[in-house]
């Protein structure tokens, strides 16, 4: 990740402030639509961190960067946005869609929590643990929709 | 649109920064005008409305912090 901590820090921020606003955890540097499947290839880490890594040595925010780079052997530099055009321009036109609208496929969550209660959740598709209310909309690691996260009992028995 | 204006010395260029409220490099970008002085104005466009956004003006476009190419069309060193 991003070597300098104050960029990595403000990186994070506006991280956390896309999840709260959209649901996910949209790119910082990129203008969500609020629509989480046009989103979904922006969705951190985005579908585009691992070429641009690859070829300019950071991915299009900065968070993460490859090892010359995290050494300071290399810049880091601003880079081209690989996200194609055409998805670029529509989220500028599209209306913006708030939390509420997201995809009925979250309705299958059983009960709502009580207010400030954190749970583990565990991604059954790679096993990628959580410690929060709810599970997240969607796997950060695998990219698994949130159906397949699972509670894990605080002891040992998973529920669900 | 909600165009904020950041107050500067230079106005030689009429600056208008295209920015997301969220983004590091927008925010780098800002910091360098304000920091040489150089009058400018910025709208975050992820705070805009959705008809706000259609009205993009392209006249002199410079995409990303661009180091280089911002002091050169500002005419700094």
């Amino acid at each position: 990740m991003n070597p300098e901590e104050s960029f990595l820090k403000d990186l994070l921020e506006g991280l956390k402030k896309n999840e709260e606003r959209y649901g996910y955890p949209s790119c910082p540097c990129r203008l969500a639509s609020g629509n989480f499947d046009f989103d979904k290839d922006i969705i951190c880490p985005c579908e585009y961190r691992d070429p641009d890594v690859e070829e300019f040595g950071t991915c299009y925010c900065g968070l993460y960067v490859r090892k010359d780079v995290f050494e300071s052997k290399t810049p880091l530099v601003s880079i081209p946005e690989r996200r194609p055009r055409e998805k670029q321009m529509r989220a500028y036109a599209m209306p913006e869609e708030t939390p509420s609208s997201v995809p009925s496929s979250t309705a299958g969550i059983t009960a709502k929590p009580v207010k400030g209660e954190l749970k583990l959740w565990y991604c059954k598709q790679c096993g990628y643990v959580v410690f929060r209310e709810e599970p997240p909309y969607i796997c950060p690691i695998c990219k698994a929709k949130r159906e397949f996260f699972a509670e894990i009992g605080i002891g040992t028995h998973t529920l669900g | 649109m909600n165009v904020v204006a950041v107050p500067g010395e230079m106005k030689d260029h009429k600056v208008l920064v295209y920015a997301l409220s969220t983004c590091v490099w927008c925010k780098r970008t800002k910091e360098f005008l304000k920091d040489r002085k150089v009058h400018y104005e910025y709208v975050d466009v992820d705070l805009a409305s959705p008809e706000d956004r259609k009205r993009i003006d392209d006249r002199r476009l410079i995409v990303g912090f661009k180091l280089d190419d911002l002091k050169e069309a500002l005419e700094l060193r």
